[in-house]
């Protein structure tokens, strides 16, 4: 039985915003000497592709900063996704904060372990030739395995 | 100012990668070693107390010097 804490997170949602916590979260608690695991599912395995091509949207948020105010039916044109993302992009790395790809490999170093859930690449029709290398595929047990004996434990 | 036998520039870098990076630079090291960390960003301040105090390496200590933040990290 190892003294060391162990972190559980399922990472559910695909977009560049939300892609951060888990990685940002798996990171440093591997850092910090805890055995970590992340689940993948739904949304989230596109976290797991070789190639991230994540965006980032304001529709249904609010609370997103914008530098103007621009109404909700113009968000939704055509292009403004791929401008918000690229705008969210150029601020990051203005502030010093990680690329997504930086945050993913230094967890792979950090050995931070990745499931992605097969269900949801069954369902999705995902290839898992796209996902990168040292994955595992599992289930919910597979997940429980891990998280029942984990000290924190996040959903996101 | 403790000696320090490596240093460590992470001004400019955002959370959490002052911290990451400090691991990555602690384990080169040996038992008693100190590495020196310059940052920009406050709130490393803390996360540098948390860092040690969670890992047992020693803050030995955590300065500020003209907007920027200096910490020296004994080796555990």
């Amino acid at each position: 039985m190892s003294d060391e804490k162990k972190l559980a997170i399922i990472a559910t949602k695909g977009s560049l915003d939300w892609a951060y916590p888990p990685f940002i979260l798996a990171s440093t608690a591997a850092a910090l000497g805890y055995d970590t695991q992340i689940f993948f599912t739904f949304y989230g395995l596109a976290l797991l592709k070789k190639k991230l091509n994540l965006q980032v949207t304001s529709l249904g948020n609010p609370a997103m900063p914008m530098p103007m105010p621009v109404p909700v039916f113009m968000q939704a044109m055509p292009g403004m996704q791929a401008m918000m993302t690229s705008m969210m992009k150029k601020k990051m790395k203005s502030k010093g904060v990680a690329s997504l790809e930086e945050l993913r490999d230094l967890s792979i170093e950090a050995e931070v372990k990745m499931v992605a859930c097969q269900m949801t690449v069954d369902l999705f029709e995902f290839d898992t030739k796209d996902f990168i290398d040292g994955i595992e595929y599992g289930g919910a047990a597979t997940f429980f395995e891990f998280a029942g004996e984990s000290d924190v434990c996040l959903y996101i | 100012m403790p000696d320090f036998a490596q240093e460590l520039d992470a001004s400019g870098l955002n959370c959490p990668l002052p911290i990451l990076r400090a691991k990555k630079m602690l384990k080169g090291l040996e038992t008693g070693q100190v590495l020196r960390i310059v940052a920009t960003d406050p709130g490393s301040v803390k996360d540098f107390d948390a860092f040690a105090n969670q890992t047992g390496n020693k803050l030995l200590e955590s300065t500020e010097e003209g907007g920027k933040y200096l910490f020296f990290i004994e080796k555990k």
